[in-house]
């Protein structure tokens, strides 16, 4: 068991974590240091671990779409159009737990959309997950009228800013939702089915596996996950912005799913990885913040990050070395 | 030198793979005015051939000359500019374009910079009514049949290239008149003296087109000669290979009449794929399907497993009727298929050979049924060790084994099913003799088990010896059943090579 | 009628009727003042969707483009009213800059062999990060040439006004629509949306067309970007966030199928009238939030990529099934 587990330590996702977290403390001396107050955790560790947490949540989601060579575009905007729910909800008198089951329905519903267009109509994944991306800002707004809703329900905005044994609750709200799915894809058939799906389509059908019902699985937890994504963000920010609230975050969760070792060409997926990835990505984040950069600049380390990781994963290496420089899908014919 | 007899010649040449040798010191030679077929089963090196022919790839060792000179073909480009023109099985041509624009793209006729589509059109016009057809050069290609596409591709691929031809299957979906269709295109640029070079699975077309005939076998050539010197079963034999012809009497395995019938196909098939069948298939019996490739053997196992659905006819099961719409239709009735093309439709290349051996097993039992590590390591191990898989781990990727470790993981995924009907299309193609050989004793011991198996394959003197019964594929047609007494590869390959239009040898 | 015109159509159809139904409503929109606002209001969305047009065409698709938008703006706002460059010199630069930035887009989708959005979003953040580490603030444009150009207008009867920029939106339509459909890099981009293996085999150069994409729709975006700057007399940079979404909206609205190999320059133009005409609606509604635009747009979006799914899935004899390919 022990052995098992300095294997894991051993990663390149956890070393590439550990570098970034040693950068920030040279940076900032203080950035390891946490203290203890009213009844939670402080300090800028607690702060990656919090502030990451959203995307963390869209990632779990994602892994499972990007695992069956799929992509999910849509998940800012449910995350608005959740929250957007939730909020109005709480606002308009109903019970905190109504309005939270009313929101994660409504993502399951967009996912199961999604779903639908793929793997029924047979859409391509990223063109049939734009529709939503594109109209669910608008039925946010739709909810919210336009106006940021702001609400005072405390349980609501206890899920976002609360505390549990310390930790912020968003953080364990996503690590929880991290050892579920994952127990739930690893302790059931369902993540060897994804994977079989994502490395050989042709060869999972042969083999019996049914992928419409599992497309439409996967596409259904990754609406879920931004649902519940979408609540904590509203609840932190205590208000439902329907314009802002997960804006582009769809793109950092797919980052953070490549960055957590899953291919964009779907087969072998890593859900903690994943949330690994989306501690990353937040702890350079912060990094640059309490580095007084502006914080626009982690834009640009972004994308030189998925240039990196592009260049890493891409055959070119090889291919100069052999001075073919024809790109694998014409010379394969 | 230069006064070659060959428009474009291969001599000796050599292609190496890592460690497998795709062609061994091949001689080709095409003339002028003829058309030349080019024929060998899967794997003999005809692809690889052409590649070499047109640039594609480049010889380890040899010479392509092109009128007696020496040329250095970089890509199908370079090719081109050499008189060298292909056309593909798959029309590689663009079907969302214009027909014109397939005729001349990169070459359009321009007017002040600008692309005359007048002018091009007009040019295609007069084109295309060279090769018979009268069509609007405006439409988009892809509206048009196979065929009328095969026919634009060989008028492009003339126009810009002019000397050879190089025609790669490309008879493979098109129906019987428009395969004439085609043949005549084909004889008139043949009299316009240009080389062609012909490649198709159909004996018959062969006959019916072409001057000469050169037989590839596991990367070597058996031998070129005019057609009119070889009948068709000396062509069948000069693929399949190994003096089989008269080889004595190995006989089919005795049938077990007695046994029950598990299995009975009636009026099955399915449009466009292949001919209603009737076949019944007792519990521990293997039935050979034997027949050249593109006869319909692939097809007739893709109908029976219910990866391309039957439209027609019934299936009884052990004398119940049961319809099977799709794969998990089949396996709930405990099929199993191991499928011709491995690394596209088998194996999993990421996943690890327990995962590999495990996940039909898996799909059976369905989502919530998950089998854990350890049961999985216990029934990957179970067949791995029976099948003798030689991997290091079983938590290998499975991409990294050999093929005949492959074929063996797959074979081992439906043993984990515990299936009563096996279908093995070509299980012992391309891999090592060690493979090949426990392959061939799992065969035995299943069917002496009780399994019901059908065992497609080229290798005709394997399938004699395992076989009780021997079903001949033609033209995607169910064309004789053999049984019985002195049925051997000899017998099987006049089967095969038996033709109405010609008399039995 | 082609099957590839039948969107385009199905467009066009849908844009003159509702254009019928609004003026039944509101016939003050049958004006050519609304008109005139029509092509000055969306020059900049329509400038850029002509650049994404040929993107999807050829079977890609660019992320970036909202952010080149916002970045060409702060540049040329720095440019002009910090180094005391003139406007036109400014735009020039930008040009180039956007040029080389699109050119790198296209070396990396072909040289690395990776999907476009992942590499365009890329391209977003690195556009957007440097527009903001140059500066934070709205900088804002004072010189005599951007007074001069927005006083560059036709007056139309009834009141309408033609503008320079957009009159420039028609023009790179008309240009664009000559690339596509009249040149041989028009038939590559075609070419490569329909089979990027064939087209190699046929001798497109696929390296330098996908390059060439790339960079056309950058440049074009960074013109979007300038004719933007026009409007705010200022570079801002997080202007024109989500332009990209617009822009490929209006593409496949415009009968330009999201897969790649079918389209048409001139069904962009109608798709982003038919985007205009939706905002413009909403205007004259007074009633209805601009949200609806949104949810408008989503609604065509879907059944749009419904239509062409219908019409291109009756799949041609000669082609194999989607799945393969």
């Amino acid at each position: 068991m022990k052995r098992l587990h300095l294997e894991r330590l051993a990663n390149p996702q956890l070393l590439a974590l550990a570098g970034v977290l040693l950068i920030n403390w040279l940076l900032f001396p203080n950035f390891f240091r946490i203290t203890w107050q009213d009844g939670r955790l402080f300090g800028s560790l607690i702060d990656v671990i919090n502030r990451g947490a959203p995307v963390a949540i869209l990632a779990i989601g994602m892994t499972g779409v990007i695992a069956t060579k799929g992509v999910d575009l849509s998940v800012g905007a449910i995350m608005a159009v959740c929250g957007a729910v939730a909020a109005t909800m709480v606002v308009a008198g109903y019970p905190t737990p109504v309005a939270v089951i009313a929101a994660l329905a409504v993502g399951l519903a967009c996912g199961l959309w999604n779903g639908f267009l793929v793997a029924v109509l047979d859409i391509q994944p990223i063109i049939a997950t734009l529709v939503l991306m594109v109209a669910g800002r608008g039925i946010a707004q739709l909810i919210t009228e336009g106006s940021i809703v702001t609400f005072n329900d405390p349980a609501l905005i206890f899920i976002g800013t609360g505390s549990f044994l310390g930790l912020p609750m968003a953080a364990v709200i996503a690590l929880v939702l991290m050892v579920l799915v994952t127990f739930l894809v690893r302790r059931t058939a369902i993540g060897l089915f994804i994977q079989a799906i994502g490395v050989n389509r042709a060869a999972a059908s042969l083999s019996g596996i049914r992928s419409r019902m599992l497309l439409m699985l996967v596409y259904a937890l990754s609406g879920f996950c931004a649902a519940i994504a979408g609540i904590v963000v509203a609840a932190d920010i205590r208000g439902a912005d329907a314009n802002n609230s997960g804006l582009w975050l769809e793109l950092d969760a797919i980052l953070a799913v490549v960055i957590g070792g899953t291919s964009l060409l779907g087969g072998r997926f890593s859900i903690p990885m994943a949330v690994v990835g989306a501690l990353i990505i937040q702890a350079m984040n912060t990094g640059i913040l309490v580095s007084g950069f502006r914080p626009e600049f982690n834009l640009i380390v972004k994308a030189g990050m998925i240039i990196l990781i592009l260049l890493i994963q891409s055959p070119l290496a090889g291919r100069l070395f052999t001075g073919r420089l024809v790109p694998a899908k014409a010379a394969r014919k | 030198m230069a006064n070659s007899p060959f428009v474009l010649e291969a001599r000796g040449v050599i292609k190496i793979f890592g460690n497998h040798t795709a062609l061994d010191a091949v001689d080709f030679g095409l003339k002028a005015g003829e058309v030349h077929a080019l024929l060998g089963e899967n794997g003999a090196g005809k692809s690889t051939l052409i590649k070499i022919l047109t640039g594609a790839y480049q010889p380890d060792g040899g010479g392509v000359f092109v009128q007696g000179e020496q040329v250095h073909l970089d890509n199908p480009l370079h090719a081109q500019t050499h008189g060298i023109g292909t056309v593909y099985q798959e029309v590689n041509l663009l079907p969302n374009r214009s027909v014109a624009e397939n005729l001349y793209l990169g070459h359009q006729p321009t007017r002040f910079g600008l692309v005359d589509h007048r002018k091009m059109e007009a040019n295609a016009k007069v084109l295309l009514q060279r090769y018979g057809l009268n069509l609007d050069p405006g439409s988009e290609l892809g509206t048009h049949s196979v065929a009328v596409q095969q026919i634009v591709a060989i008028a492009r691929a003339v126009e810009l290239s002019g000397k050879v031809l190089i025609l790669d299957e490309p008879t493979a979906s098109l129906d019987r008149n428009e395969v004439e269709r085609l043949f005549e295109v084909v004889r008139d640029l043949k009299s316009r003296g240009l080389a062609i070079i012909f490649i198709t699975h159909f004996l018959d077309q062969v006959f019916a087109i072409a001057d000469r005939v050169t037989v590839l076998r596991n990367g070597r050539l058996v031998e070129t000669r005019p057609l009119d010197s070889v009948s068709r079963t000396d062509v069948v034999r000069l693929m399949l290979g190994k003096d089989i012809a008269f080889s004595g009497a190995t006989d089919l395995e005795p049938e077990n009449a007695h046994s029950e019938v598990l299995l009975d196909f009636r009026d099955y098939g399915r449009k466009k794929s292949v001919q209603p069948f009737n076949l019944t298939v007792h519990k521990g019996e293997v039935i050979g399907i034997a027949g050249l490739l593109g006869s319909g053997r692939t097809e007739m196992a893709r109908i029976m497993f219910g990866a391309d659905p039957a439209d027609q006819g019934t299936l009884h099961i052990s004398g119940k009727p049961v319809s099977i719409r799709n794969t998990s239709d089949a396996i709930a009735q405990a099929f199993g298929f191991c499928p011709e093309d491995r690394k596209a439709e088998g194996i999993f290349g990421d996943l690890s050979v327990r995962e590999n051996i495990v996940i039909a097993l898996q799909g059976k039992l369905g989502w919530f049924r998950a089998l854990n590590r350890d049961e999985q390591l216990e029934i990957a191990g179970k067949f791995g060790e029976a099948m003798d898989i030689r991997a290091a781990s079983l938590d290998m990727p499975v991409k990294l084994l050999s093929g005949g470790n492959q074929q063996k993981v797959i074979l081992s995924r439906w043993l984990a099913t515990d299936p009563a009907f096996l279908i093995l299309d070509e299980p012992t193609r391309g891999i090592d003799v060690g493979a090949h050989a426990e392959i061939v004793r799992t065969i035995n011991r299943l069917r002496d088990d009780g399994m019901a198996m059908i065992v497609i394959s080229s290798e005709l003197d394997e399938v004699v010896a395992y076989s009780s019964r021997i079903v001949v594929m033609r033209d995607r047609e169910m064309v004789a059943e053999l049984r019985g007494k002195n049925i051997n590869p000899g017998v099987i390959v006049q089967a095969i090579a038996n033709h109405p239009d010609e008399a039995v040898a | 009628m082609k099957r590839s015109l039948r969107p385009l159509a199905a467009t066009a159809v849908i844009f003159i009727i509702a254009y019928a139904l609004s003026v039944l409503q509101f016939p003050s929109m049958l004006s050519t003042r609304v008109l005139g606002n029509f092509l000055t209001d969306n020059a900049f969305l329509g400038i850029a969707a002509v650049g994404m047009t040929f993107v999807i065409i050829s079977g890609g698709i660019d992320l970036s483009v909202g952010a080149v938008i916002g970045f060409t703006g702060v540049l040329v706002a720095v440019l002009i009213s910090w180094m005391g460059i003139h406007p036109l010199l400014a735009f020039a630069i930008a040009l180039g800059v956007a040029g080389l930035f699109g050119a790198a887009m296209g070396l990396t989708i072909h040289f690395l062999n990776v999907p476009s959005f992942i590499v365009t979003l890329a391209g977003m953040f690195l556009a957007r990060g440097g527009a903001s580490v140059i500066t934070q603030d709205s900088v804002p444009i004072n010189h005599d040439f951007y007074g001069t150009v927005t006083g560059l207008i036709i007056r139309l009867p009834g009141g309408g006004r033609l503008s320079f920029i957009g009159l420039l939106m028609i023009a790179i339509f008309i240009l664009g629509a000559l690339l596509a459909h009249r040149t041989r890099f028009g038939s590559y981009v075609y070419a490569l949306g329909g089979n990027e293996v064939s087209a190699s085999l046929m001798g497109v150069p696929v390296a330098r067309t996908t390059v060439q994409i790339y960079m056309l729709s950058s440049m074009l975006a960074a013109l979007a970007g300038i004719v933007f700057s026009f409007y705010t007399s200022a570079g801002y940079p997080l202007a024109a966030v989500g332009v990209e979404l617009d822009a490929i909206s209006a593409v496949v609205i415009g009968g330009t199928l999201l897969t790649g190999g079918y389209g048409f320059v001139l069904g962009t133009f109608v798709g982003v009238m038919l985007l205009g005409l939706v905002q413009t609606y909403i205007i004259f509604d007074g009633t209805l939030s601009s949200w609806w635009t949104k949810i408008v747009i989503g609604v065509l979006l879907f059944l749009f990529i419904v239509l062409q799914r219908v019409i291109f899935a009756a799949s041609t004899p000669g082609e194999k099934s989607p799945e393969k390919a």
